[in-house]
């Protein structure tokens, strides 16, 4: 089953500049307890895309065309606000970069993690129980007693480990987790992958995980896409792009990784040129401009060109694998 | 210090305040410190990287070098002078050769002053503004490679990298000495941070620069620092050459550190020392060894004694069964 199938979605921004496209005629599918990472550069429209699927695109922004599916059945770009709140926090859980900003820093933890129960009808006792069993599961030591601490009385990666907990207590389908390591060390940060893998495997849920840090998404995730200046130019499972990679922007990318250089390099690779301006985009391939492949015949929008199993990259010269030069 | 350092910091601490009266008054710890007893020295033209998750202590030891956050003891020698009780008006010529890029690339920069007046802005803070100001801001674009036009943009108008750039320009304005950065790749892609620190190397090899970098980044540790250290709790667990470090940690947090690094390769069969996740609060710091309640080689003695810093080859720690010996 797929829980969450998001087909040909276009995101515009009306700005005083003009009018700016952010996201392309998107398509991807999160199935049913997998996990789905998202990379790409800033810019790229990662934050856009979850913002479209929470209902929560800034008052400028309109989804020009394509829909959200979630569950099968509700497209969430026809609920309205009512519709749409009754599934955040419930269906569709979110875990942000930065715990201290999620946790309300004058109420205890207890006092939150009851709070976001509400619809739940449970009684005040078993409301805490339950918070204290989420709290055990995230592994916080002692948690009856940490009930009553505020946020301030944690370390860094418990208060993650907090928004997790409270992301997962209502059992949502999808888990949108946007750059939920950045700010804790190596150590935490596995610490925390793994916690959202067993996670994910006892309660049942898919996580959309957005990262730039691609030796998490290698870690955590089964599937994911790479995003291009508001384009997905390439998707399949993690092996196949990390091992196979075909759309030249992914190859460039993962060559940019310093975790791949095993010692130290005069220069680091980078990927020349700059993002394009969203307000004009370039014609045919997005990526064209800034490839070294790029010939006449990607001044023509390339087709989703499919390598074998769920593996698609858009490109032109996508039979060209990773060393070959063309 | 010898005569080939630039910064020489010894046994230095730093704390900070917390809580009132009613603490007080509850016998509870009234003040929490930050950076313990650090000692390290800088030597021209190399770069140091200071390693450690947050909380550790990284910021507030740069904050302290600039300045920025009093001294509670130990010295800081910078260039052969004493900057502990240093007055605002004295400290302001060494800010000038010892400037900070602050964490967030577009945070840091005020968002009402275009590109040009942000690059001003060093010239007339430190009296120089009889110079072409002009022909200065053109120099720095060229210097971390942005277009001339540039100068009339404003923050909300630039990506993170060319943020990032502006800062750097900003850092390098004034002929410093040492640049302090505190996280200067976070939060942008790699294809960014590697042009980021490319320019960062080019300008260290151009301009005789001495850098200090704080990081969480292992990756880039390697790819930039001479010298490193790791900070736990505030203290240096252990401090050495960059490569004498990644190839044989001796201290078990670093070794700890440099198993969890994450690598892109779904495949890859990864080795972890896995350390439980509760780090300890800097109010109720562990007795003995810090490490310990968190380390797997711990021992007895290690929640007694507080192991005191040994030396093995050019790598300095502080543990009492240090490893790969």
């Amino acid at each position: 089953m797929t829980v969450l199938a998001v087909k040909n979605l276009s995101v515009a921004f009306h700005t005083e500049s003009g009018r700016l496209e952010a996201l392309k005629d998107v398509s991807f599918k999160v199935p049913a307890n997998r996990s789905v990472g998202v990379v790409g550069e800033s810019g790229c429209g990662k934050s856009t895309l979850i913002n479209a699927i929470l209902g929560l695109l800034a008052d400028n922004g309109e989804i020009s065309a394509g829909e959200i599916v979630f569950e099968g059945d509700k497209d969430l770009t026809r609920l309205d606000a009512a519709a749409m709140r009754n599934l955040r926090g419930q269906r569709i859980a979110t875990v942000f970069q930065d715990p201290m900003g999620a946790l309300n820093p004058v109420l205890s933890v207890g006092r939150q993690m009851r709070d976001i129960q509400y619809r739940s009808g449970l009684s005040k006792r078993d409301k805490d129980a339950r918070s204290v069993a989420m709290l055990r599961k995230v592994r916080i030591p002692d948690p009856e007693s940490r009930l009553a601490q505020f946020p301030h009385e944690f370390s860094g990666g418990m208060k993650q480990r907090i928004a997790i907990a409270m992301a997962l207590m209502m059992e949502p389908a999808l888990l949108i987790a946007d750059e939920p390591t950045t700010a804790l060390d190596a150590t935490l940060e596995v610490a925390t992958i793994e916690l959202l893998k067993d996670l994910q495997r006892e309660i049942g849920c898919s996580v959309l995980f957005i990262s730039h840090h691609l030796g998490v998404i290698a870690e955590l995730c089964d599937e994911m896409i790479v995003m291009y200046a508001g384009e997905v130019v390439e998707s399949g499972t993690t092996r196949e792009i990390f091992h196979d990679a075909r759309h030249p922007y992914t190859q460039k990318l993962l060559a940019c990784d310093p975790a791949r250089l095993s010692r130290r390099v005069p220069r680091l690779p980078t990927i020349a040129g700059t993002l394009p301006d969203l307000r004009r985009r370039p014609s045919g391939c997005v990526f064209q401009p800034r490839c070294d492949r790029a010939d006449a015949q990607c001044l023509d929008v390339p087709p989703g060109a499919s390598i074998g199993g769920s593996h698609i990259a858009r490109c032109w010269h996508a039979d060209i694998p990773l060393g070959v030069s063309a | 210090m010898s005569s080939q350092d630039l910064l020489s910091v010894r046994d230095l601490h730093v704390s900070f305040r917390v809580g009132g009266l009613p603490a007080r008054l509850a016998g509870r710890a009234t003040e929490i410190e930050a950076v313990s007893g650090v000692s390290f020295d800088l030597q021209r033209g190399t770069t140091f990287a200071l390693v450690g998750e947050s909380g550790s202590g990284k910021t507030t030891l740069a904050r302290t070098l600039n300045g920025l956050q009093p001294v509670k003891a130990g010295t800081i020698l910078f260039e052969g002078q004493e900057l502990q009780g240093l007055s605002d008006a004295r400290m302001k010529p060494v800010r000038r050769r010892m400037p900070m890029m602050f964490q967030d690339p577009v945070g840091s920069l005020s968002p009402r002053l275009s590109v040009r007046s942000l690059l001003s802005e060093p010239f007339i803070i430190h009296g120089l503004s009889s110079r072409d100001l002009n022909a200065e801001v053109t120099r720095l674009l060229a210097l971390v490679g942005l277009p001339r036009d540039f100068a009339d943009r404003y923050p909300h108008q630039l990506s993170g990298g060319q943020a990032r750039r502006v800062g750097v320009a900003r850092a390098i304005a004034l002929d410093p000495v040492l640049v302090v950065a505190d996280e200067p790749t976070a939060g942008l892609d790699v294809s960014v941070q590697g042009e980021v620190l490319n320019l960062l190397n080019d300008l260290r090899d151009r301009m005789g620069l001495s850098m200090l970098i704080i990081t969480h980044n292992l990756h880039v540790v390697r790819q930039i620092a001479d010298r490193m250290a790791v900070m736990y709790l505030g203290r240096f667990v252990e401090q050495g050459e960059t490569e004498a470090i990644f190839r044989t940690p001796h201290h078990p947090y670093t070794a700890a550190l440099l198993s969890a690094n994450p690598e892109p390769d779904p495949d890859k069969v990864h080795e972890r020392i896995t350390l439980p996740a509760d780090v300890p609060s800097l109010l109720a710091r562990p007795t003995g060894c810090e490490f310990h309640t968190r380390c797997q080689q711990a021992q007895a003695r290690c929640s007694v004694d507080a192991p005191a810093p040994a030396t093995v080859g050019d790598t300095r720690l502080t543990c009492h069964f240090p490893l790969n010996i």
